[in-house]
């Protein structure tokens, strides 16, 4: 059960890594993002069968700040909209040097 | 502890007036202090403030006539003239009044055949070597203080005359306190580092003297001039200083005497560490090739040049070979060329002298001239003959140096009072001093034969002696059977007697020329100026009178054996005889040279013959009233216009060494080196080494985030496999 677990919160870490590496649209890029967060709470909770409670605690505390980070994050995006009049990110090199 | 205890018994000098003697140099620099306190307050202006003002409206009104442009003129007297005229003599004579009590105080004690020696702090300890702050108390240095606080004491005095109407009067007395200070340590230092310091203080002091009037710029240059030339000798000292640390391991004067021997008889060494140290003293008393300072030093007030660059200061080379004889016995080499190169700077100064114009010109290339005769006799290891002759020199010479310090006041100030801008120092511009100034001009003669050395004034006794000694030493000592270069030494030492007589005839033409166009034929100044000649006031004849008595007796302090009819003989001999009576017998074979009653007849015949011969020569083929002013003279030809012109010898060093020294470090050091590679290279370098880094890092910066993620992910994936490889 644990096995299988780990290998399905693998798959769902890499297709949110590959789909943040490849994408342009900061949206969808958030989402592969909060994939990542939800595919390590698998992880968590699959452990926690094995070593106790702890481990579903702390995925309260990661949706906690996950949920403030969408927050956050989609407030940014709708501002940086607003300046720019796109999301693709390749279009956005504010912080070039 | 205790053997060494036992061994030393306490010196004599132990619990007497000889424990203040750091009180000596220590007045001298209260004075310092307290005049360049002083000094810091402007000079008072009386009238227009602005002295062009005062000049443009003294041009409106005297349209026509020469109205002088001296501007120091227009300033008045410093406020606290007075004050400074009591300091900075007070300090001198307390000090001088302190050196008599110790001298006194040495000769109740008897012979002492140490020397008495105050340690005051540890200065350089480096591992085993170490150098003591100490001062130390001799019968060499004994005669030194009483020359430097004595005639030091009445060059003061005169100052206060010769200098009191100047706006920078304090701080001309400060550096002249602070002068005799470091001479002071000179003289008192135990050890080489501790002369070393005085050394370099008084050189200072002699800079910041000749720039004395630094507004003009002829003056600033000249002591630049002093300073420069004086490092090339202190290069030398310094060199030679570190041979005897390496060799010796000490510093100390009584420590290198002991261990001289050491170093080996006539050893490549020895001669090498003598050679060095006779750089130092050959730049600072102004021998060839470095004496061309000390003419130019002239740009100096007149007391200076009496003070500094003839009686005290340019004899430290002197003293320094005198106090170095251990060294210098045990090498003829070095010290034949010692004597060599003292005999070819007197004649060759001599020379000079024979052809200026200006009164202290003369009187510089004649100290130059005597300077050799004593290194002459020091390097023949007469070392009494020399410091005898020191002695009187520094009578006589500041003797000169004042009188003519004092015709050039008067006929200044007569300048002054009708306006006219002329050369006071120019003797074209003189003649027939004698009707206004008869004290100085009696004075002068007394110098005057002196310095040609007509018995029984002091010049006479002290440059016998040395040329005696030359004589005797050519006959028989390690210095005649050694030799020089190839040359054999008894050769080289006559050749050197015969340069001195030489000399000597040079001495006695020239001094008279000067006496002659100074004081007699008609006088030149002109109508107007002749009205306000006068005799210097008190203060300044008071010390020529006292120095016109050392000059004409100064021969009564070693007085040679044959007349001792006249009183007691060789008392300087005597006096010096624990200092450097071991190494003068090293060089005369461990015999008291004595010479037949008739060579020493011949010998003191020929010199006072030549002397006469000299003055009779100068009497009869010179017309002063032939001379006419400066500014009607024509220019000189041939050879004149040669010894005029110092036989180009500045003008030689500048094409020889100055210009070439100028090029290369333009050339190479500036262009080269510092443009271009140091400031190519190293500054706008590592500048552009910066931005083409800088360059690449910005470059990597591009700003998008996808890539900044890639570098994340490619570096976590690189971690992650080098742990899981490993």
């Amino acid at each position: 059960m644990l096995a299988e677990a780990l290998l399905f919160s693998a798959v769902l870490f890499t297709i949110g890594v590959v789909g943040v590496l490849t994408r342009r649209n900061a949206i969808i890029i958030f989402m592969c993002v909060e994939l990542m967060l939800n595919a390590v709470n698998l992880t968590f909770v699959a452990f926690s069968q094995a070593y106790g409670v702890a481990g579903q605690i702390f995925v309260f505390f990661v949706m906690t700040v996950a949920a403030a980070e969408a927050a956050v994050g989609l407030a940014i995006i709708i501002a940086l909209f607003r300046h720019k009049q796109t999301v693709n990110l390749q279009n956005i090199n504010l912080l070039k040097g | 502890m205790l053997l060494q205890h036992a061994a030393s018994a306490p010196h004599p000098l132990n619990g007497t007036v000889a424990e203040w003697m750091w009180l000596l140099p220590l007045l001298p620099l209260v004075g310092f202090v307290i005049n360049g306190l002083l000094s810091l307050v402007p000079a008072t202006h009386l009238g227009p403030s602005d002295p062009d003002v005062a000049h443009d409206a003294s041009h409106g009104q005297a349209a026509g006539t020469n109205a002088h442009a001296d501007d120091h003129h227009a300033v008045a007297r410093h406020r606290f003239a007075g004050l400074t005229s009591f300091v900075g003599p007070a300090v001198l004579a307390l000090s001088f009044a302190l050196a008599l009590a110790i001298f006194v105080e040495m000769r109740s004690v008897g012979e002492m055949h140490t020397p008495f020696i105050q340690q005051y702090f540890e200065w350089m300890p480096a591992g085993g070597f170490s150098i003591n702050a100490a001062f130390q108390l001799d019968q060499l240095s004994m005669v030194m203080i009483l020359v430097i606080t004595g005639v030091g004491t009445l060059i003061h005095i005169f100052s206060v005359g010769y200098m009191q109407d100047d706006p920078g009067y304090p701080r001309y007395f400060s550096y002249l306190n602070l002068f005799v200070a470091f001479m002071l340590v000179l003289v008192l230092g135990a050890s080489y580092p501790v002369l070393f310091v005085g050394w370099e203080g008084v050189g200072l002091c002699s800079y910041l003297l000749i720039g004395f009037w630094f507004n003009d710029k002829a003056n600033a240059d000249a002591g630049k001039k002093a300073f420069i030339v004086n490092r090339i000798g202190d290069f030398g000292l310094l060199v030679a200083m570190f041979l005897l640390a390496a060799n010796l391991g000490t510093l100390d004067f009584v420590g290198v005497s002991a261990a001289a021997s050491q170093l080996g008889f006539a050893s490549v060494l020895v001669t090498t560490i003598c050679l060095f140290m006779f750089l130092g003293c050959a730049g600072k008393s102004a021998q060839i090739p470095l004496y061309i300072w000390l003419p130019d030093a002239m740009a100096g007030p007149t007391p200076v040049s009496a003070l500094i660059h003839a009686a005290t200061m340019v004899t430290a080379g002197v003293y320094l070979i005198a106090r170095s004889s251990a060294l210098f016995s045990m090498s003829p080499a070095a010290s034949l060329t010692v004597a060599v190169v003292g005999a070819v700077t007197a004649i060759f100064a001599a020379t000079i002298g024979l052809k200026q114009w200006d009164i202290k010109k003369v009187l510089a290339y004649s100290t130059v001239s005597q300077l050799g005769y004593m290194f002459v006799g020091v390097g023949v290891g007469a070392y009494t003959a020399g410091m005898f002759h020191l002695v009187t020199h520094a009578f006589f010479k500041a003797l000169l140096f004042l009188g003519s310090g004092s015709v050039i006041f008067a006929l200044h100030r007569a300048y002054h009072a009708t306006h006219r801008d002329d050369d006071a120092q120019d003797m074209r511009n003189m003649g027939g001093m004698r009707k206004f100034m008869p004290l100085t001009w009696g004075l002068m003669w007394i110098a005057t034969l002196a310095i040609a050395g007509i018995p029984p004034f002091a010049g006479f006794f002290s440059k016998d002696e040395i040329l005696g000694s030359v004589f005797l030493r050519a006959r028989e000592s390690t210095l005649a059977e050694s030799h020089w270069l190839g040359i054999p030494g008894s050769t080289v030492l006559y050749a050197i007697y015969a340069i001195g007589l030489a000399a000597a005839l040079l001495t006695a033409i020239y001094m008279t020329r000067m006496m002659l166009y100074t004081f007699h034929g008609p006088n030149r100044s002109g109508e107007d100026e002749r009205k306000h000649l006068a005799e210097a006031p008190w203060v300044m004849t008071g010390p020529l009178v006292l120095l016109g008595i050392g000059s004409a007796l100064g021969g009564w302090l070693n007085l040679p054996h044959f007349a001792h009819m006249l009183g007691p003989d060789e008392l300087l001999g005597r006096w010096l005889e624990p200092v450097v009576g071991e190494s003068q017998l090293r060089v005369t074979l461990g015999r008291v040279p004595e010479a037949p009653g008739n060579t020493e007849l011949f010998l003191i015949g020929s010199a006072v013959a030549i002397a006469v011969i000299g003055i009779l020569i100068a009497a009869f083929v010179l017309r002063p009233a032939r001379l006419v002013p400066k500014r009607e003279a024509p220019a000189e030809e041939g050879l004149e216009r040669v010894l005029l012109n110092k036989y180009y010898v500045d003008e030689a060093y500048d094409r020889a060494i100055v210009q070439p020294t100028v090029s290369i470090s333009r050339g190479i050091l500036w262009r080269g080196i510092d443009q271009g590679i140091i400031d190519s290279m190293f500054v706008n370098g590592s500048a552009a080494l910066a931005k083409g880094i800088g360059r690449i890092g910005a470059s990597l910066q591009s700003g998008q985030v996808g890539t900044y993620a890639w570098v994340l992910v490619v570096g976590v994936l690189a971690i992650l496999g080098a742990f899981t490889l490993r």
